[in-house]
């Protein structure tokens, strides 16, 4: 959509749709090697949907068939959207400076790589830490060494790793940086449904929009 | 604070001080990157426990825990617990769940202790005693499991 996040096109999804969604998202999370982009949106109605598939349950025939399928599908979508919260929290915990200080600089209208509650999440998690470590350790240390500077030494995610994707939407003229002083750049094209192991960097912009799908 | 003698004499004037000052000080600051990734290490480990274990740790656990790290691991709890309540629903989403894709509706599981009567969704309880073996729901199991009530049978 065009503006800030959360005034995307009103799209009605049906329920097939939302749960490839869901997919899309928890595949890309779990292969990307930094923090994507947060969906709120899909969150919200996706629980929304198996809040309305559970309240069917309860009011169906016990006994009936279709109950125990039912049931099977909503555990199916509660484990993706339990994987795909706990894959973002693992990442926010491992790279919590740097996804702080990143959120704290974006730009007004760039969109949000961490949900509000994320965001409170990750505050927590830095505070805590920094109390500790200030209370077991670094206030018995000679008085220059009493800070640590976490966004050094706290590993930045490793954005040159490869990735496997497949593409959605063609791309043309995607420029590959080259690895060693002996490359020179060159530039592919990605035709869709073709299959590409490459470094992440190259593509993060095309997993944000959608044209690909990390697998 | 032999270090900080030296600086205030090397400032004096006593450039031959320098060497041993910045040596010194990196000493300094490679015991202190060690002292860190030692506790932070630690940190990490607790951190696994609230995931593995769930929110009450077996006292031997916490018997080897500081009194900070006792405290850390509470505050990390609460705010786990925060955003998982803050997520879908008005119960929340308990993420500590659901680790593992679902692969049937219902599971064989075998009682490893004792636990008393369990109730499952429709009403019935079922009297877990040890070495009994039943029929359950898995998502009601799961928990049980990862204490090390129940213990799934695979056949």
């Amino acid at each position: 959509g065009t503006g800030s996040d959360g005034d995307s096109e009103e799209l009605v999804l049906t329920p097939a749709q939302l749960i490839r969604s869901l997919e899309q998202a928890w595949l890309n999370e779990k292969f990307a090697p930094e923090l994507l982009e947060s969906k709120p949106e899909i969150i919200e109605c996706v629980v929304e949907q198996l809040d309305h598939m559970e309240a069917n349950l309860k009011r169906a025939k016990k006994g009936d068939l279709k109950v125990s399928v039912h049931r099977m599908e909503i555990e199916r979508i509660r484990y993706v959207l339990s994987s795909y919260l706990r894959c973002r929290l693992v990442k926010i915990e491992k790279f919590f400076p740097h996804v702080l200080e990143k959120e704290k600089s974006r730009a007004e209208g760039e969109p949000s790589v961490l949900s509000p509650e994320e965001f409170a999440f990750a505050k927590e998690y830095m505070a805590n830490t920094e109390t500790y470590l200030k209370n077991v350790a670094l206030k018995h240390m000679p008085p220059n060494l009493q800070k640590v500077a976490l966004l050094k030494s706290v590993p930045k995610p490793n954005l040159d790793s490869f990735v496997f994707l497949r593409v959605l939407e063609r791309q043309e003229n995607i420029l590959v940086e080259p690895e060693t002083d002996e490359q020179r750049e060159y530039t592919i094209d990605l035709e869709e449904g073709s299959q590409h192991l490459i470094r992440y960097k190259t593509i993060a912009p095309l997993v944000a929009s959608g044209a690909v799908q990390l697998i | 604070e032999r270090n900080q003698a030296d600086v205030s004499e090397a400032k004096a004037g006593r450039t031959d001080l320098i060497f041993l000052i910045r040596f010194r000080h990196c000493c300094l600051l490679r015991n202190q990157r060690c002292i860190v990734a030692y506790l932070y290490d630690r940190l990490l480990r607790i951190r696994a426990l609230r995931w593995e274990y769930g929110s009450i740790l077996p006292s031997a656990i916490q018997f080897h825990m500081s009194a900070e790290e006792v405290e850390w691991f509470n505050r990390y709890k609460k705010s786990l617990a925060t955003y998982m309540r803050s997520v879908g629903g008005e119960e929340g989403l308990d993420l500590t769940q659901d680790m593992k894709p679902p692969k049937s509706l219902y599971i064989e599981v075998r009682c490893l202790r004792d636990y008393g009567e369990f109730e499952i969704d429709d009403g019935t309880t079922v009297l877990l005693k040890k070495n009994s073996q039943h029929f359950l729901p898995r998502w009601k199991c799961e928990q049980l499991i990862r204490q090390g009530i129940l213990e799934h049978i695979l056949s």
